[in-house]
C-alpha cells in the first residue's frame, strides 16, 4: 500500500464520519423540536411555531443564539476544566457512534466488541457532568454533579445485564452480527423486544436513567437543584452540555434498535417492505423509541431521588440478574444457544 | 506500521506522563483526573496489541465505575495535600529503609520465579490463533475452561468482601422513621380510613 493509498483510505473514512456527524446534527436539531412539539401537545400548548413555518427552524434559531451570546465563566471556577467539562460531554457522545451500524454495512468502524465499546463510552460520559459541577466552585452545580455520579453508575449495572441477556442470544459482541443474529422468516416476531420482553422495558427506563432524562432528570431537578450541573453554563458551553444529553438519547435510541428491534431490517420480511432501505426502518425505529421517551417526559413526574436509588438497586438489578440465569438456563437446556 | 508505532509512542508518552502527573499534581481531584487519563491510554496500549476485549473492558470497569467513585469521595473530602506532604522529609530515612527492603524481597522472589513448564502447555495447546476466534471468544474458552475454578473462587472472594464491607458499614438505627415500600402499596381503604361517628361537644376521647 503506497502513500496515496492510505491517504486515500483516511479521506474516505473522515469523509464517512463527517458525513455521519452532519446528518446526525441535523436528525437531533429536528429531534429537539419534536420533542418540544410532543411536550407542547401533551399539555395543549402549541410549542415552538415562530421561527419558519409551523417553528421548523427552531432548533437552528436556538444554536445560533447559543452560538453568539457571551459565555459567562464564574471566577472562582477551575477555568480549563469548566471548559473542558462540556467539551468532552459532546465530542463522548458522538463518540459511540463510530460503531452503530446504520444499515447492512453502513458502518464507520465494524469492530468486534462494538457493545461493549458503546458501553464504556456511555459510561465515560458521567464525567463530563462530574467535572462541570465539581469546576463550576459552586454548591447546585457539585450537588447536581454528585446525584449524576451515583445515579449513572447505578443504572448502568442494570444496563450491564440486559446487554448481556442479549449477547448471550446473538452470540456475538459485533452489533452488525447481533442485527443479523434477528433475521428470521417471522420478521418482528423474531427480534428479541418480544422474545426479551421484560428485559427491554428494563432498558428502555434505565436508558431514561443513564442520559438523565425525565422522570429521571434529577441532576438538573429544576424545584430544587435550579439548573444542577448548568447552573453555571451560559452559551455555547451550555450548547455542548444539552447537544451531548441529546445525543447521548439518540445513541440510546440506535442501541435499543440494535439490540431489540431488529436494526435496519424490515418488520415485515416479506418484498414490498424488504425494497425499503434499510436505513429507513433504523431511522423509523430508532424514532419510535425517542417518541417514547419525549411521551415518558410529558406524562410521568419526576422520581424523588430515594425512589430511583431503590428502582435501580433494588428493582432491576435483582431481576436482570435473574434473568441472566434464567436465559442461559433457557438457552442451554433447549439447545438454542449459538455456537462459535 | 508506522502508524501503530507512532500511537504507541503517543499512548505510551502520555500514560507516563499523566501517572507522573497524578503523583505531582497538588489538587487531588487532578490526580484523579490525571489518574483517568493514564487509565485511558493504558486502555490505547491494549488496543494496539489486539487485546480489544481487555481494552474495553479496562474502560468499563476501572474508568467507568472505579475512578467515578474515587472522584466522588475525593471531591467530598476536604483534603489539603499540600499541608499533609509538610514535614514528610523527616519519615524519609525510614520511608527509604522499607523501600529498601521491599525491594530486595521483589528481587529475590521474582529472581527464583519458574513457571511450571505444565502450566504452560495446558492454555498454549487450547488457544487456536488469533485470526480465527475474536479475543472474546478465546478469553471466555480459557476462563471457563481450564480457570474454571479459579476465576470461580475469584468471584466469591470478591462476594465476600463486598458482603463484608456492607455488614461493617450498615448500621441499625433506631427511632427513624423508614418507608416500607411494600406495606404502602399492600394499604387499601379499609386499613387506611376509618369512619367515626363524633358526638356533639364531647369529641373523640381515645385520640390524642
Amino acid at each position: 500500500m503506497g502513500f496515496w493509498d492510505a491517504v486515500l483510505a483516511v479521506a474516505i473514512i473522515v469523509g464517512k464520519s463527517l458525513l455521519l456527524l452532519v446528518s446526525l446534527l441535523i436528525y437531533i436539531a429536528y429531534a429537539l423540536y419534536a420533542d418540544r412539539k410532543i411536550w407542547a401537545a401533551v399539555q395543549l400548548r402549541r410549542g415552538p411555531n415562530v421561527v419558519g413555518p409551523w417553528g421548523l427552524l427552531q432548533s437552528f434559531a436556538d444554536l445560533l443564539k447559543f452560538v453568539l451570546k457571551e459565555p459567562v465563566i464564574p471566577s472562582g471556577a477551575n477555568k480549563g476544566l469548566f471548559l473542558l467539562a462540556p467539551l468532552l460531554t459532546a465530542v463522548l457522545a458522538f463518540a459511540s457512534w463510530a460503531v452503530i451500524p446504520l444499515a447492512e454495512g453502513w458502518v464507520i468502524s465494524d469492530i468486534n466488541v462494538g457493545v461493549l465499546y458503546i458501553f464504556a463510552i456511555s459510561s465515560l460520559g458521567v464525567y463530563g457532568i462530574i467535572i462541570g459541577g465539581w469546576a463550576s466552585n459552586s454548591k447546585y452545580p457539585f450537588l447536581g454533579a454528585l446525584r449524576s455520579a451515583a445515579q449513572m453508575v447505578s443504572y448502568e449495572v442494570s444496563i450491564g445485564f440486559v446487554i448481556i441477556t442479549v449477547l448471550m442470544c446473538a452470540g456475538s459482541l459485533n452489533l452488525t452480527d447481533i442485527v443479523r443474529s434477528q433475521d428470521s422468516r417471522f420478521g418482528l416476531l423474531g427480534w428479541y423486544w418480544l422474545w426479551l420482553f421484560p428485559m427491554f422495558v428494563i432498558f428502555f427506563i434505565s436508558a431514561m436513567a443513564e442520559t438523565n432524562r425525565p422522570p429521571f432528570d434529577l441532576p438538573e431537578a429544576e424545584s430544587e437543584l435550579v439548573a444542577g450541573f448548568g447552573v453555571e453554563y451560559s452559551s455555547t458551553p451550555y450548547l455542548l452540555f444539552m447537544l451531548g444529553e441529546y445525543v447521548a438519547i439518540m445513541t440510546m435510541c440506535a442501541l435499543g434498535t440494535i439490540l431489540f428491534l431488529g436494526g435496519w431490517l424490515s418488520p415485515i420480511p416479506f418484498p414490498p417492505f424488504t425494497w425499503v432501505p434499510g436505513i429507513v426502518w433504523f431511522v423509523l425505529k430508532a424514532s419510535f423509541l425517542f417518541f417514547m421517551i419525549a411521551m415518558m417526559k410529558a406524562i410521568v413526574p419526576r422520581y424523588r431521588y430515594d425512589q430511583l436509588m431503590r428502582l435501580g438497586w433494588k428493582v432491576f438489578l435483582p431481576i436482570s440478574i435473574g434473568a441472566v440465569v434464567l436465559v442461559a438456563l433457557v438457552l442451554k437446556l433447549t439447545n438454542l444457544a449459538p455456537v462459535s | 506500521m508506522t502508524v501503530t508505532a507512532a500511537f504507541f509512542y503517543l499512548f505510551s508518552t502520555v500514560t507516563v506522563a499523566s501517572a507522573f502527573m497524578v503523583i505531582a499534581s497538588r489538587n487531588p481531584v487532578q490526580s484523579v483526573l490525571f489518574l483517568i487519563l493514564a487509565f485511558v491510554n493504558a486502555a490505547g496500549l491494549f488496543l494496539l496489541m489486539g487485546a480489544e476485549f481487555l481494552a474495553m473492558i479496562l474502560v468499563v470497569v476501572y474508568v467507568g465505575a472505579v475512578a467515578v467513585l474515587f472522584l466522588f469521595v475525593v471531591m467530598m473530602l476536604d483534603v489539603d495535600f499540600a499541608e499533609l506532604r509538610e514535614g514528610s522529609l523527616q519519615y524519609l530515612p525510614i520511608g527509604a529503609l522499607i523501600g529498601v527492603v521491599f525491594l530486595i524481597e521483589l528481587i529475590l522472589v521474582v529472581g527464583t520465579w519458574a513457571i511450571d513448564p505444565n502450566l504452560i502447555r495446558v492454555p498454549a495447546a487450547t488457544i487456536p490463533p488469533a485470526d480465527q476466534v475474536t479475543n472474546t471468544t478465546a478469553l471466555g474458552r480459557v476462563l471457563y475452561t481450564h480457570y474454571f475454578f479459579a476465576f470461580q473462587a475469584a468471584g466469591l472472594i470478591l462476594l465476600v468482601a463486598m458482603i463484608g464491607a456492607i455488614v461493617l458499614t450498615l448500621r441499625e438505627r433506631l427511632g427513624v422513621k423508614r418507608q416500607d415500600i411494600s406495606r404502602q402499596v399492600a394499604r387499601t381503604q379499609e386499613t387506611a380510613i376509618e369512619l367515626r361517628k363524633v358526638p356533639f361537644r364531647e369529641g373523640l376521647k381515645d385520640v390524642a
